[in-house]
C-alpha cells in the first residue's frame, strides 16, 4: 500500500491555478522530496494531503485515509510540521511538548517516557525547562519537529524545516529524519535548498503548480539537456561576458569566479573556450566538465521568461552619473 | 596575463566594533570590516545571526549601541540623513505596493527620492528594461511573479543612482532562474562601480561575492574571498564519498579513527579526516565499507565547500565559549 497517492490533485484559487493536476505516489518508509521556488505551489499541495484544503479537483489518499472524507482519521496517521509551526514562547520545551500531547489526547500512560524519549531524540533534553521563545533557530526546529512526533504518526509532513537554519543545525535535523526512516515514518518534505533536495529518495520538482519531473535525483540529474564545462580564469567577469558574446549555442553563468558553460559538445566547446581565454590574454585556472547540480538541472529545464533575459550589453546606470 | 579591471583601493563602508543590544541581548557583538568600491561584500549566516541588525546600522536605520562606523564618508551615528541619499536599501520583503502598478511604484519612489521631472521618465524607462517589465507596466504589483518582483524592487533601491547598494536575503525564495538573473544585475551594477553590500544564508549564493564575512551569532567568525575560506580554515583534509545507503555508510565512516566527524552531503558523503593528508583516511574508508558490505564509487579528496568550513568554524567557536545565552529574538 502507498503512504501517499494522489490522483489529478488539483486548486485553484479564483483564476489562479495553484496546484495543476499532481500524481504521486510514495512508498512507507520514504523520504520525498516536494522542490521549488514560492509560490509553485508547494504548501497548498501540502495543505491538501494534510486534510487542511479541500482539493478543487483530483482525490489523495495518506496512510490509507481519503484527505476530504476521512480528515479526523487522517489527522490521527499524520504529523505536520509548517512553517509558522505554533510554539508558544512563554512556554518551556516541555511544556509545548505537553501542549501537543493533550490536544492529541495521547493517553497519561506512558507518556512521561515518550516525552522522554523524543526529548533525547531531538537533543532537548537539557534545555527542556527553558523557555521556547529564548531558544537558538535549530532548537525551535527541532521542538518542533518533536511536537509533531508526539502521536507517533506513520507519515510526517514537513514544509521547509530547515530555511533560515545554520548548517550546523540542518545536519543535525536530516540524521534524525533519517532515525526516524529506519522506524518506518514516510517523510514528505519540501525544501528551498536545492542541496538538501538530494538526500531525498526520490523528489518532484514544482514549478508553477505542475510538476517538471519526479524520480531519484541521479534520474533528474540525467534529465539535464547537455553537459556543463566549469572555466576559471584570471578574469572571471570578462571570461562570462566573452563567452557570452562568442560561443555559440551555449548557455553560460557566471558565480563567483567560476564560469558555467552547458553545452550539448563538450571536447569541441572545451577546445572552443580555450582558444578564446587565450586570444583575450586571461589565464586559464580550470577547464573541466563538472556534474550538474539539480540547481542546473531545475534552470535548464524551466525556459526562461524572454521579456525577463537579463539585459547584458544594458548599462544599469544612465551616462551622467 | 589579464585580470579584472584593477579593483579600486577607496573604501566607502567602514565599520570598527560595531555593536547593537536589545536588552541584554547582543545581536552585533563587535564586528569590524571594511568594504572597497565596486566590491561585491557577501554576509552569510543563519536567521538571527545579526545580518539584518548589521545592515539597518548601516543604513542609518538603527543606532548602533557601541562602535562606529562610515559609509561613502559619512557617520552612520550623525550623519544619517546623508547617508540615506547615497544608499540603496532592498528589504526581504521587497516593501513594493502590491495595490499599485508597476509604473505607480516607479513613480511613488521617484518621488521619495526627489528625482528631478527630467530625469524621472528616463529613469523609469530603465527600470522597466533591467526588469524586463516594459509590456507590464500597467500591471498590477500584486500578479507579478517572484522573479519579477524582486527585479521590480531592486530597480527602485537604484532609481537615484545611489554609489552603495544595500541587499537584505534579495533572493530568498525566488526560483533559480530569477535569482541567477538577479545576479547578472548585481554584476553589472557592480562594474559601474556600485558597492554592493548582500546578506545570504545560502551557502551556494554567498560564494557569488568577491569578499565574504561569515556572521555567527552576532560575530563575524571569518572574513575573506570565498576561494580563500576554503583553503585556509580547515587544516584537515575533507573527503568526499560517493556510496550506496549513504545514511548507514556514514554510522560507519564516522567511527573511523582516522576520520573526525561525517556529514551528509548533497547525494553522498564528506568526511573530515584527522589529518592535512587525505591517505590514511581514504584507505581507512574504502576497507571499512568494503567490509560491511556498500558499493563505493567514489572517495575523493576535495576542496571544502563553504558549508564544510562553516560547519567547522561553528563547532570550533561552540567549544571555545560555553553554549551561550540562546538568540533571544
Amino acid at each position: 500500500m502507498s503512504a501517499i497517492r494522489a490522483t489529478g490533485l488539483r486548486c485553484t484559487f479564483d483564476e489562479l491555478v495553484a496546484v495543476d493536476g499532481l500524481n504521486l505516489d510514495i512508498a512507507p518508509g520514504e523520504i520525498f522530496g516536494l522542490v521549488g521556488p514560492d509560490g509553485a505551489g508547494k504548501t497548498t499541495t501540502m495543505r491538501m494531503l494534510t486534510g487542511l484544503l479541500p482539493p478543487t479537483g483530483g482525490s489523495a489518499e495518506v496512510a490509507g485515509c481519503d484527505v476530504v472524507r476521512d480528515v479526523e482519521r487522517l489527522k490521527e496517521q499524520i504529523g505536520y510540521m509548517s512553517q509558522r509551526f505554533g510554539l508558544y514562547p512563554d512556554l518551556s520545551v516541555l511544556e509545548n511538548i505537553e501542549f501537543y500531547a493533550d490536544i492529541y489526547g495521547v493517553p497519561i500512560q506512558g507518556r512521561p517516557e515518550k516525552l522522554e524519549r523524543l526529548l533525547g531524540f531531538s537533543n532537548l533534553t537539557p534545555f527542556k525547562q527553558r523557555l521556547a521563545g529564548n531558544l537558538s533557530g535549530g532548537m525551535k526546529q527541532k521542538l518542533g519537529l518533536a511536537c509533531a512526533l508526539i502521536h507517533t504518526p506513520r507519515v510526517l509532513f514537513l514544509d521547509e524545516p530547515t530555511n533560515g537554519v545554520d548548517p550546523v543545525s540542518r545536519r543535525d535535523f536530516w540524521r534524525i529524519l533519517y532515525q526516524l526512516v529506519r522506524e518506518g515514518v514516510t517523510i514528505f518534505i519540501s525544501t528551498a535548498y536545492l542541496d538538501e533536495a538530494e538526500r531525498c529518495n526520490r523528489l518532484a520538482l514544482l514549478h508553477q503548480g505542475r510538476l517538471l519531473a519526479l524520480g531519484t535525483p541521479d534520474e533528474i540529474r540525467a534529465m539535464m539537456p547537455g553537459a556543463l564545462v566549469e572555466v576559471r580564469t584570471s578574469a572571471p567577469r570578462r571570461t562570462a561576458r566573452l563567452l557570452r558574446a562568442r560561443l555559440a549555442g551555449a548557455s553560460v553563468g557566471l558565480f563567483g569566479d567560476r564560469v558555467h558553460v552547458v553545452t550539448r559538445e563538450v571536447v569541441p566547446t572545451q577546445a572552443r573556450i580555450r582558444e578564446l581565454v587565450a586570444a583575450a590574454g586571461f589565464e586559464l585556472l580550470g577547464l573541466q566538465a563538472v556534474e550538474p547540480s539539480l540547481e542546473d538541472v531545475f534552470v535548464a529545464v524551466t525556459a526562461s521568461p524572454p521579456a525577463a533575459a537579463a539585459p547584458a550589453d544594458l548599462s544599469p546606470m544612465s551616462a551622467n552619473r | 596575463m589579464r585580470t579584472e579591471p584593477t579593483q579600486s583601493t577607496e573604501t566607502v563602508i567602514e565599520v570598527q566594533n560595531l555593536e547593537k543590544h536589545f536588552g541584554t541581548f547582543k545581536a552585533v557583538a563587535g564586528i569590524s570590516f571594511a568594504v572597497r568600491r565596486g566590491e561585491i561584500f557577501g554576509f552569510l549566516g543563519p536567521n538571527g545571526a545579526g545580518k539584518s541588525t548589521t545592515i539597518r546600522m548601516l543604513c542609518g536605520l538603527l543606532a548602533p549601541t557601541a562602535g562606529s562606523g562610515r559609509v561613502a564618508g559619512y557617520d552612520i551615528v550623525r550623519d544619517t540623513e546623508k547617508i540615506k541619499t547615497r544608499i540603496g536599501y532592498m528589504s526581504q520583503k521587497f516593501s513594493l505596493y502590491d495595490e499599485l502598478t508597476v509604473e505607480e511604484n516607479i513613480d511613488f519612489y521617484s518621488g521619495i527620492y526627489r528625482l528631478p521631472k527630467t530625469r524621472k521618465a528616463e529613469r523609469k524607462e530603465w527600470v522597466l528594461t533591467m526588469a524586463g517589465l516594459r509590456d507590464h507596466r500597467r500591471a498590477r504589483t500584486s500578479v507579478l511573479s517572484g522573479g519579477w518582483k524582486q527585479r521590480l524592487a531592486l530597480g527602485c533601491a537604484v532609481l537615484h543612482e545611489p554609489p552603495i547598494l544595500f541587499l537584505d536575503e534579495p533572493t530568498s525564495g525566488v526560483d533559480p532562474n530569477s535569482r541567477r538573473q538577479f545576479w547578472d544585475l548585481i554584476y553589472s551594477l557592480s562594474e559601474q562601480g556600485v558597492t554592493v553590500l548582500v546578506t545570504t544564508h545560502y551557502m551556494e549564493e554567498s560564494e557569488y561575492c568577491d569578499r565574504l564575512g561569515v556572521i555567527y551569532r552576532g560575530e563575524l567568525i571569518a572574513l575573506g574571498p570565498p576561494r580563500e575560506l576554503k583553503t585556509r580554515h580547515l587544516q584537515e583534509a575533507v573527503l568526499e564519498i560517493e556510496c550506496e545507503r549513504p545514511n548507514d555508510a556514514m554510522e560507519i565512516v564516522e567511527r573511523l579513527p582516522e576520520v573526525k566527524e561525517a556529514a551528509l552531503f548533497g547525494h553522498g558523503l564528506h568526511a573530515v579526516a584527522r589529518a592535512a593528508d587525505a591517505g590514511p583516511a581514504d584507505t581507512a574508508i574504502r576497507a571499512a565499507l568494503a567490509g560491511a558490505g556498500f558499493r563505493v564509487a567514489r572517495v575523493e579528496g576535495i576542496t571544502p565547500t563553504l558549508e564544510d568550513v562553516f560547519v567547522s568554524l561553528i563547532e570550533a567557536r561552540d567549544r571555545a565559549h560555553a553554549p551561550q545565552t540562546e538568540v533571544q529574538r
